[in-house]
């Protein structure tokens, strides 16, 4: 006899469709529209609830928590302002394809379109920025809108996906039923690249004299480090990170030459527009790894392994493309290049990494290590030392981003977690909060800049109420240091703006927050101070970081050049524009 | 160069801005759209005229192709097709115009669908460019008023887009 099935209402019926999906921590902030459901998880203690302070903050922690799980984060927000509140971090996530699972509330169905209270388009406002958005309009479509949505959000190139629950739907009931499985006629996501595609690729790839391994944000979110680490080790052909990619290929192996594009390392850079292959690995050919596309690896041929073939030659033209999953991909690749009889050109493969070797020796990364006027780069760097290297480390936007990726080398996936697309300034501390909520025995540090940090430093207070010991390194040079350095560079040192005057006191405001403040002022007192701040496991540290306000990130490929046309340190009174 | 799109996409509330949303968002031209129901209720039906290299036609179909909503994208510049458009057209038919009206609309097989003393409205398909040159053959001062459908079409023989 079939089982009787409940009636539960709307509110109950998201509450047991997250648990069903194995929902553990949900983001969120209550409102009118919502309150159903906020009684509703009253009522249970399957899903921990954290309040955060602001709807961004929410979004932002959902997104650290799926960056560093890869499990998709959970949001609830109300209607209206917390919809609008939630937008800037659902298109974070949406640029940097991270599975995200937003809730708005809406007000209830009849009066949808009366400009209501707390009333926006929440559809329409989403649309532009989601993988996709739903409105539920029927309480009994409710759970299989819920199981699609997760669906869609988690597999293919990942997403956030956003449902609309009107109010009066959350109090209307129905018989609650969870399908098992769920499927869309009209997606259907591609995951194992084509047969004809992998072999000839193979064959291109064996016939390299100069080749590069160009890898991003894909090979993360597709778990095939890996197999990228296996295939780039079979062949011993140099790896380049993106932004989005680092810890994807160990950063402390030989075969790594460092990260690319507008901030990336002169041999990396070089490597890219010398080489006579490059294999594109889930990396989108974004205008801040390529340069000018004019003088785009003018030499080479290239290979582009992608589970979305929009992103597959959107930018640049590509002479194998395979549309897949980088991980079954890269299995087959492997699996041909082990079972053939072709080998690597060693000879040519010698000479290539003599070049590289020596475009490395001119250290593009140095930077003065002899005054006691404390360098970013510095600390980070100790950071690392201090850390082992093995630190869950989120970001905000800026200066402080790139030094933190420049010089923070991950080994590890899933370890570095900051807004590569979007570039949104807030979203490092509610995004550590949430990596820390995954994984409480874990470091996590959030490097930031003092501009950044004030963006969501509301934060901090979520952090006390859920006790989320992060160790927040904020760079203070008193500018917003990546305007800074674009204004010193072609705007002739006029800083338009770009002066944070009125600072407030941060280790007070640490403090009023119920947190540790410190403030570091000298080069030689910055080891010591992260080294208490991680002794101090139980607490929330705010590392305020006096910083060489003329700091600029180094190299620099500035608008309109290649990757050959790079801006180093030891140049720095060259013209750039 | 011109290309004529023939969708079939879940028959969803807000599938239609889903579309127009992604030309707008990502820059591409649109010359006509239109969207209706097919035989299975479910399902839209709709065909949208754009024109660009390639490359751009390679990347509207595949973005078309990435909304969830979509189910099938056909290129018909790809097949052997046929395309219809249908245009409502009032004149002013008074006097010795009124002839010349009658006689150009015979010569472009339309159909004079509504009659007043003073106006002619105009039933007339074909492609687009019939449908311009028969504007295009008329003393201005003659046109009321004109409303177009866009461009509707199929590709000839067996093959049929199915979802």
């Amino acid at each position: 006899m079939a089982k009787k099935k409940e009636i539960l209402r709307g509110a109950e019926i998201f509450c047991r469709a997250l648990k069903d999906e194995g929902v553990k921590h949900l983001f969120g902030y209550p409102g009118g529209a919502v309150l159903h459901i906020y009684d509703a998880l009253y009522k249970q203690d399957a899903i921990e609830h954290v309040l955060v302070r602001h709807e961004q903050g929410a979004t932002h922690a959902a997104d650290g928590y799926a960056r560093a799980t890869g499990r998709p984060g959970v949001v609830l927000v109300t209607s209206g302002p917390g919809a609008t509140n939630a937008v800037t971090g659902i298109a974070t996530a949406y640029l940097d394809s991270i599975p995200l699972i937003v809730f708005t509330g809406q007000v209830a169905t009849h009066m949808i379109g009366n400009d209501a209270f707390q009333e926006v388009d929440s559809m329409g406002i989403t649309r532009p920025c989601v993988k996709h958005n739903f409105l539920v309009k029927d309480v009994k479509d409710l759970a299989a809108t819920i199981k699609k949505a997760f669906y869609v959000a988690t597999s293919g190139r990942p997403g956030p996906v956003v449902i609309d629950i009107p109010k009066d739907i959350t109090a209307d009931s129905c018989e609650y039923d969870y399908p098992q499985e769920i499927e869309l006629r009209s997606y259907r996501p591609v995951v194992k690249g084509h047969p004809g595609q992998i072999k000839k690729a193979a064959k291109l790839l064996l016939s390299a004299k100069k080749p590069m391994i160009y890898s991003g944000g894909g090979v993360v979110l597709s778990e095939a480090s890996n197999e990228l680490t296996e295939f780039s080790q079979l062949l011993g052909y140099p790896v380049t990170n993106t932004l989005m990619g680092l810890g994807a290929y160990p950063a402390t192996d030989k075969q790594f030459v460092g990260m690319l594009g507008m901030h990336g390392t002169y041999e990396a850079n070089m490597g890219m527009h010398h080489c006579d292959l490059l294999i594109a690995i889930g990396a989108r050919f974004d205008d801040r790894v390529t340069g000018d596309l004019e003088k785009f690896c003018p030499y080479a041929k290239i290979i582009q392994i992608d589970i979305d073939p929009s992103s597959i030659a959107k930018n640049v033209p590509v002479d194998v493309p395979i549309v897949g999953d980088v991980r079954y991909v890269l299995s087959d690749l492997i699996s041909i290049l082990k079972n053939g009889k072709g080998k690597p050109d060693i000879k040519a493969l010698e000479d290539w990494w003599k070049q590289i070797y020596d475009w490395k020796k001119l250290d593009c990364l140095k930077f003065d290590r002899t005054t006691d006027v404390i360098k970013p780069q510095y600390v980070v760097e100790k950071l690392w030392e201090l850390t082992k290297g093995d630190a869950y480390v989120t970001s905000d936007v800026g200066q402080h981003q790139m030094w933190a990726a420049q010089f923070y080398p991950f080994d590890k996936p899933r370890r570095w977690i900051n807004s590569g697309g979007l570039g949104t300034m807030g979203f490092g501390l509610p995004a550590a909060m949430g990596v820390k909520l995954a994984f409480p025995d874990e470091t996590v540090a959030c490097i930031s800049g003092e501009a950044s940090l004030v963006m969501c430093i509301q934060e901090l207070s979520t952090c006390l109420q859920y006790n989320t010991p992060i160790k927040i390194l904020s760079l203070n040079n008193r500018y917003m240091g990546m305007v800074r350095q674009w204004q010193e560079f072609f705007y002739s040192s006029r800083y338009s703006h770009s002066y944070m005057e009125a600072l407030p006191d941060f280790v007070k405001m640490a403090e009023s927050y119920g947190h540790v403040g410190m403030r570091i002022e000298k080069s030689s007192d910055v080891e010591g101070a992260i080294k208490e701040a991680l002794e101090l496991k139980e607490r929330t540290v705010l590392m305020d970081f006096v910083t060489d306000q003329t700091e600029n990130v180094y190299p620099m490929i500035a608008a309109g050049k290649g990757h050959h046309e790079m801006h180093l340190s030891t140049d720095a009174n060259r013209e750039l524009a | 160069m011109r290309h004529i799109l023939s969708l079939l996409m879940e028959n969803e509330a807000g599938a239609l801005s889903r579309v127009s949303g992604l030309f707008s968002a990502r820059a591409f031209n649109i010359e006509s759209l239109i969207v209706a129901p097919t035989e299975d209720s479910t399902v839209s039906r709709m065909t949208v005229v754009t024109s660009g290299s390639d490359a751009i036609i390679e990347q509207i179909t595949k973005q078309l192709n990435k909304l969830v909503d979509v189910i099938k994208v056909v290129d018909l510049n790809e097949f052997r097709h046929i395309e219809r458009e249908l245009m409502l057209i009032k004149l002013i038919a008074q006097n010795e115009c009124r002839d010349e009206a009658k006689r150009m609309v015979d010569i472009f097989r339309g159909r004079i669908i509504d009659v007043t003393e003073n106006t002619y409205t105009i039933e007339m398909t074909g492609t687009s460019e019939k449908l311009d040159a028969f504007i295009e053959s008329l003393d201005n001062s003659m046109i009321l008023e004109v409303v177009r459908s866009g461009v509707s079409g199929l590709s000839r023989g067996d093959k049929a887009t199915q979802s």
